[in-house]
């Protein structure tokens, strides 16, 4: 990016996206190289349906990194290692002899397997499979998804039973290339990737017979579950011996580059929508306030290391419909003018529950709500409500996660494309009652993809020199009054709950 | 009241009439409504669409509104917007030179601070974005007035503090700091505002080469400037390179072109 050139020795990070494939170059410093990225189709058969191409997004992964080595002007020898990020539970299946994918990836958005979910989850509810593997019964996951295609794609349970099909979500499928294919391709994922299929027990990290029995998945496609970091192979082709030496889910990543290392440490991605990870340490905690379990996770042969996930829908999103849909600004980045040209909301509450209130409600009859309206209010009171809106639902994330682990939440480390907004972060720290950091290196997914492959190769001695690396570029820390964040928080509590049965028949 | 200017007013007049739905008017319509000579009239119109306010269509001939006049409603440059381009520019920035990062934007009678990236230290520091800072003796107020003229008359009118030993108060050495800014693309502020601080800063620009703001950095005089034995001290050529190149990149993804 700079004159300032580093020297090598590098890692190399791939990041297969949901809308893109990115190939960063690190060096020592955790400094970036070099990026290339590359866009792939999102094919959309129906509605409700996503879908990727997975043979394109093997030939853009080969393009990315081809094209950051390039850029970077160095050579397979000057990197140390690879590792790998992802789209959480994408699923896809492919013939072993032949190397094809014997269908389009499902994508993790894509919602055809909401009925199979609600049939799976018939008499005992949705939470049939939480205690094994610490998910609610949704159409994410990968394991519903791979049920979906042996049922109806013609020929494929009669394939896979014959053991002629592998299914993967895209860190095996990216592996599986890289280490040769059809020529002796390694079949692994690692636990974190693992743990959002619905089919691994999270106490032994392995596959649960009686899981993939009930969900109807032959336990002859699964890959073999690894850690997130070690070295599973040596790539073949234009990086022959390269280690492969990292996969982690994108959220997982971040977290992991972000260095949050400790039980306590959480971090939370901006974007179009949000996802806060909440390290655990070595307990997975169960949640009974509506988060997910999952891991976050595991060097080489160490322990496991646990976290807490909520998410929400829509925050970034929201900014979007502000312009797109209201017109009322031109950029996202002039809701903070907008916001900024009154002292505080004027009352008004603005809650998105554009489909749904996520967690901690999961009331699916809920619809979005502005509350607290009068002659006096403002688009600019608006504009700070849409903001507020962000900061108050992760208030309500960090108060569950608080709820299930008893951990006491002692900053919250910030990325992602709303990290710029800082009016919105100080409305962060002040509704939280934390400081809120935001790091030097925005790119923290590939980051931790960069570290786990790095620390499994040796080219960082441990977690500790990561953490030495990790450089505050900013952070703000509480202005508000105790009980003037009281009262607001209890006004939008009361807004929230005008958003619940809004939709009569939920069918 | 001064004596306004005739002509000006003719051509505001022309503006009203095309502006409002879509309206195209031939020249012997604007004309008559105008109540002024076709002459007269052509050449108000040909002065107007040669600045982009009016356009000619070539089938018709007929005049409408010009894209320019658009442009210059959205033309003022969001600060936030200009925070969001410039984030990752500055964090580079920040690693490079292991110094604090500030983006300043003229508003009112000084410097507003709209971003500011720490020192990648782990020493305690405060966000200091909203801060105000001095026009006439730090580094982003001299590049701001060296370059933006609203920023020179508010600079050179205004009281001039002396903050320190060396703050340049009178207005020839001010002046001549401008020049001399202009000159080298960057400026720098060796104790002139601050004790023991020193800051490095160059001009950003938008897509029509417009000043819309200074990056720079900020640190102790003893890592900024080059160890001197004597009194004058130069500011670390590796550092000023970095600034620049920082403040071209965030200009590059504003639009404007190389220069
Ligand atoms: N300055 C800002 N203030 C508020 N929202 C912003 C700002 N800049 C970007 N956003 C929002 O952040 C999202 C883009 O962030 P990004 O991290 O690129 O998301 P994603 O990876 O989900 O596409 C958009 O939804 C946009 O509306």
């Amino acid at each position: 990016m700079t004159d300032t050139h580093s020297t090598g020795p590098f890692i190399a990070a791939i990041d297969q996206g949901t809308t893109s494939s990115r190939c960063i170059v690190f060096d020592k410093d955790g400094r970036i190289v070099s990026v290339d990225q590359k866009e792939h189709e999102q094919i959309l058969p129906k509605p409700g349906w996503v879908e990727h191409d997975a043979a394109e997004i093997w030939t853009n992964v080969q393009e990315v990194v081809s094209g950051a080595l390039e850029k970077a002007g160095i050579t397979r020898s000057d990197v140390k290692a690879l590792g790998i990020t992802n789209q959480r539970e994408t699923t896809l299946l492919w013939d072993k002899a032949t190397g094809e994918p014997v269908h389009n990836a499902l994508v993790w958005q894509d919602t055809r397997t909401d009925a199979l979910c609600k049939e799976l989850g018939r008499n005992v509810g949705q939470d049939r499979f939480r205690r094994e593997t610490g998910l609610p019964l949704a159409a994410y996951f990968a394991g519903p998804k791979i049920r979906w295609l042996l049922d109806n794609v013609e020929g494929l349970r009669e394939r896979a039973e014959r053991g002629e099909l592998l299914f993967g979500t895209m860190d095996s499928w990216v592996i599986w290339n890289l280490t040769g294919g059809t020529e002796g391709g390694v079949h692994v994922t690692d636990v974190t990737n693992a743990s959002r299929t619905m089919l691994m027990n999270l106490q032994s990290l392995q596959w649960d017979a009686k899981i993939c029995e009930s969900m109807g998945v032959p336990m002859s496609v699964l890959p073999e579950i690894r850690s997130s970091s070690e070295v599973y192979g040596e790539a073949k082709g234009e990086l022959a011996g390269v280690p492969v030496a990292s996969a982690l889910g994108d959220q997982q990543a971040a977290l992991f580059g972000q260095t949050c290392f400790a039980p306590g440490e959480a971090k939370s991605t901006y974007g179009t929508g949000t996802f806060l990870l909440l390290n655990t340490g070595e307990e997975a905690v169960n949640s009974y306030n509506g988060l997910l379990t999952t891991v976050g996770y595991q060097i080489g042969d160490q322990k496991p290391v646990y976290a807490l996930e909520g998410s929400i829908a829509v925050t970034g999103a929201l900014v979007q419909w502000m312009r797109d849909q209201m017109g009322l600004i031109n950029s996202a980045a002039e809701i903070e003018t907008l916001a900024s040209s009154v002292e505080d909301n004027g009352g008004a509450y603005f809650v998105p529950a554009f489909s749904g209130l996520f967690a901690p409600y999961w009331r699916s009859d809920a619809r979005g709500v502005m509350a607290g309206l009068t002659r006096y209010v403002t688009k600019a009171h608006i504009a700070r409500a849409v903001l507020e809106a962000t900061a108050w639902q992760t208030r309500e994330i960090v108060d569950a996660m608080q709820k299930d682990s008893g951990v006491e939440l002692t900053s919250l480390k910030v990325d992602g494309g709303m990290t710029s907004n800082n009016l919105l972060m100080q409305t962060m720290s002040d509704f939280l009652d934390a400081p809120v950091v935001r790091p030097l290196v925005a790119e923290t997914t590939c980051l931790g993809a960069a570290y786990a492959a790095g620390l499994a190769v040796g080219f960082w001695p441990d977690t500790e020199a990561l953490r030495v690396n990790w450089k505050r570029a900013a952070e703000w820390t509480p202005r508000m009054e105790a009980a003037q964040r009281d009262r607001e928080y209890k006004n939008w509590l009361k807004a929230v709950e005008r958003t619940m049965g809004w939709i009569e028949e939920e069918n | 009241m001064a004596r306004t200017i005739q002509s000006l007013e003719r051509a505001a007049a022309a503006l009203r009439l095309l502006a409002g739905g879509e309206r195209r008017l031939g020249l012997s319509e604007i004309a008559s409504t105008l109540g002024l000579a076709k002459g007269t009239t052509h050449g108000l119109i040909r002065t107007l669409q040669q600045e982009g306010f009016v356009e000619q269509d070539e089938a018709t001939g007929k005049y409408t509104l010009g894209a320019e006049l658009l442009r210059l409603g959205n033309s003022y440059l969001d600060v936030h917007e200009l925070r969001a381009r410039a984030l990752v520019w500055t964090d580079d920035l920040a690693r490079s030179s292991g110094e604090s990062v500030y983006l300043g934007v003229l508003h009112q009678q000084g410097v507003l601070i709209v971003h500011h990236v720490f020192r990648p230290d782990d020493s305690r520091q405060v966000l200091e974005v909203g801060a105000m800072q001095p026009l006439h003796s730090t580094a982003l107020g001299k590049v701001l007035s060296a370059y933006d003229p609203v920023a020179h008359s508010e600079a050179a009118d205004g009281r001039r503090e002396a903050f320190t030993e060396a703050t340049r108060t009178g207005l020839g050495e001010f002046e001549k700091l401008l020049d001399l800014t202009r000159a080298r693309g960057w400026s720098a502020d060796v104790e002139e505002t601050w004790e023991g601080l020193a800051s490095i800063a160059a001009p950003i620009h938008d897509r029509r080469r417009m000043p819309v703001g200074a990056v720079g950095i900020t640190g102790a005089v003893e890592r900024v400037c080059e160890d001197a034995e004597g009194e004058v001290h130069a500011v670390r050529a590796r550092l000023v390179a970095a600034v620049r190149d920082c403040a071209r990149a965030v200009s590059r993804d504003l639009g404007a072109g190389r220069f």
